[in-house]
């Protein structure tokens, strides 16, 4: 299936109940999804504390493009394109590192401030006349179209032109100031490497998967509901501890009416959030010492609020999710239409007791693990709807749980904790982003003229 | 050799640990999760590193630290009739090299074994090798038991797709 880059054609494939397979299955609408949606959506890249010093880089990926996050020397975090603009050779390689006060290509020794611009090239008169200073390999590594560094937590656009930051994200950063306000310093760092786990799926099914409250009692049944059986059937004498899968794993068994009642809130821009009431984080045991200190910090009202919300999962669109309660966050790297790498990564709340750190890194292994039992059903899952999506059976994925006619994503909303709004939240969005370059249909005789001409 | 016996009463021999290790493994491959569960210590830990050379299970990210009842729900969850990934069910393979011996203490019943192994697992038309080293902390408790298995996984770095059985 050919298609046109054109809103037209984008719009047919996301109805209000429904979007069509080849949102998921089509090499075509992902190869769009990264010159489209990827470009002009706020992605995120990186935690500035995985970079403390001048010079230190991290280098990740923007959908399909390799980048590298660096502080340069008037502290401020960038991020390039890691590429050189001589032969394309990847300027860093590794992880992360330090890199002083310039990079240097490992191909032929031209090298670049940490800001991209061009330093030096070796026998540089070789270039003399030819008016390199023109040239775009001249201008040196090129930096993403925008960068913003929001407590920490960087986020790039690569579209040079496009929605600015605060507009994009709106509300939505009450999350991401939950997550960061349970540090009495306010501040997160970032804990060791994160976990990687390669799903053979789209990258829509694990952010969609986030606020699929009709699915853990179901899918996860075989880890949740044997770990309920097993503790019941133990004998336990007095003061027999309650083992951490069961605080941590069990109320994934919750029924039905436990989702109903979390409620989920979508934001404008494909934004939302599971657990406005209560989540499967509210019944976590107390750490001693930790109220008190953020008491210390904030005092008593605004400690108790900070600790009143326990949002479960909150959805930054397109392609990440944070856990506020559990100072993690994933992101889902699309790496193809059906290729997605997931990184599971960690974050201590500075100044607090390390118990929660400790709880925070349970939570990661014992769900988000490629060994983990929770995370063996989930993918299941997605790998067997990636195959099922390409029968003949329907061309179609439905999103209609509780469908409301005339729904504004535009506006917040507060609903029932199974709608599917959120899903359909985010299509909207998908569709907004994708689209928001595309002229609105082919001009008319300019399909033909081309056909012809091939 | 007499006389050991006699002192400590508990005499482990190197063969006695690598038949140990062996037969750990044995069962793993044969699918005999309910026996291999009567090799741990009470307070037995599973550690899979994330990264290499990685000291603190607690407070980093591990692929898995699992007491006994986590490693039972982890048995009870492969026997289960509604586990998705599980159906068909994975097999394994353990291929081992000589296992080196580094500690017997007969007097403090403390054992160490270090396994060089290639692990591998398949499932419908998919299979994986991992190459691993296995460290076995053991205890003479009325036998031997496990107190620690430590897996180093040689690219743990690496992304994985699904490892469902245990290495
Ligand atoms: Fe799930």
């Amino acid at each position: 299936m050919h298609y046109p880059e054109t809103r037209e054609a984008m719009a047919a494939l996301v109805q209000p109940q429904q979007v069509h397979r080849d949102l998921y299955i089509s090499p075509e609408i992902y190869r769009l999804e990264c010159r489209h949606l990827f470009s002009n959506c706020w992605l995120y890249v990186g935690h500035d504390s995985q970079v403390p010093k001048k010079g230190d880089y991290y280098t990740t990926q923007l959908a399909d493009q390799p980048v590298i996050m660096v502080r340069h020397t008037d502290d401020q975090v960038h991020v390039l394109y890691n590429r050189c603009p001589h032969k394309g050779t990847k300027i860093a390689i590794d992880r992360t590192g330090n890199t002083g006060k310039f990079f240097r290509c490992p191909y032929h020794a031209w090298s670049f401030k940490t800001d991209g611009c061009l330093l030096a090239i070796p026998l540089k008169k070789g270039y003399e006349g030819t008016g390199l200073d023109q040239a775009e390999a001249g201008r040196g590594m090129t930096p993403v179209g925008a960068v913003h560094n929001y407590r920490g937590f960087v986020f790039a656009r690569m579209a040079p032109e496009g929605i600015p930051f605060d507009e994009f994200f709106g509300d939505s950063l009450s999350s991401l100031d939950n997550m960061l306000d349970r540090s009495p310093a306010g501040r997160l760092e970032v804990v060791g490497a994160p976990l990687r786990y390669m799903h053979k799926c789209n990258w829509k099914m694990l952010v969609e998967n986030q606020t699929d409250t009709c699915h853990p009692m179901v899918a996860h049944e075989s880890s949740a509901g044997t770990a309920v059986k097993i503790w019941e059937s133990m004998d336990k004498p007095e003061g027999t501890p309650t083992p951490p899968a069961m605080e941590i794993i069990a109320p994934f068994m919750s029924p039905y009416e436990f989702f109903e009642k979390m409620g989920i809130r979508t934001w404008p821009n494909g934004h939302g959030h599971t657990g406005v009431h209560h989540s499967i984080h509210s019944k976590y045991s107390e750490i001693p010492g930790y109220m008190d200190s953020l008491i210390a910090a904030y005092g008593e009202e605004k400690a108790k609020a900070i600790l009143g919300e326990n949002r479960h999962n909150t959805v930054y669109f397109p392609n990440i999710m944070i856990k506020g309660p559990i100072q993690q966050l994933r992101n889902f790297i699309p790496l193809g239409a059906d290729k997605t790498l997931v990184e599971s990564w960690i974050f201590r709340l500075v100044d607090a007791p390390d118990e929660l750190l400790a709880r925070t890194a349970m939570y990661n292994r014992m769900i988000n693990a490629p060994t983990s039992m929770v995370g063996h059903d989930d993918l299941e899952m997605y790998e067997r709807a990636q195959e099922g999506l390409h029968s003949q059976g329907s061309e179609w994925v439905n999103v209609q749980r509780l469908y409301e006619e005339g729904e504004d994503f535009d506006e917040e909303a507060v609903l029932n904790g199974t709608t599917e709004r959120q899903m359909r939240n985010q299509f909207h969005a998908w569709l907004k982003f994708m689209t928001a370059g595309m002229p609105p249909s082919t001009p008319r005789g300019k399909g033909a003229t081309k056909e012809a001409a091939e | 050799m007499t006389e050991t016996l006699t002192a400590t009463k508990v005499a482990v021999t190197r063969d006695d640990l690598i038949d140990f290790v062996y037969a750990e493994a044995r069962m793993l491959d044969e699918g005999r999760f309910d026996e291999w569960l009567t090799l741990w210590a009470t307070d037995g830990m599973y550690w899979m590193p994330l990264e290499w050379n990685q000291q603190d299970p607690i407070l980093e990210t591990s692929l898995l630290y699992e007491d006994q009842f986590m490693l039972r729900l982890r048995v009870e969850r492969l026997n289960g009739a509604r586990t998705f990934s599980q159906k068909p069910k994975s097999r394994c393979l353990h291929v081992l090299n000589r296992p080196d011996v580094d500690l017997i203490d007969n007097e403090a019943g403390r054992y160490k074994v270090v396994t060089r192994m290639i692990y591998v697992e398949t499932r419908l038309d998919e299979q994986f090798e991992l190459a691993i080293t296995a460290t076995h902390d053991l205890a003479w408790q009325d036998g031997l038991k496990i107190t620690q298995k430590r897996v180093d996984i040689l690219n743990c770095d690496a992304a994985f797709g699904n490892i469902q059985l245990l290495p």
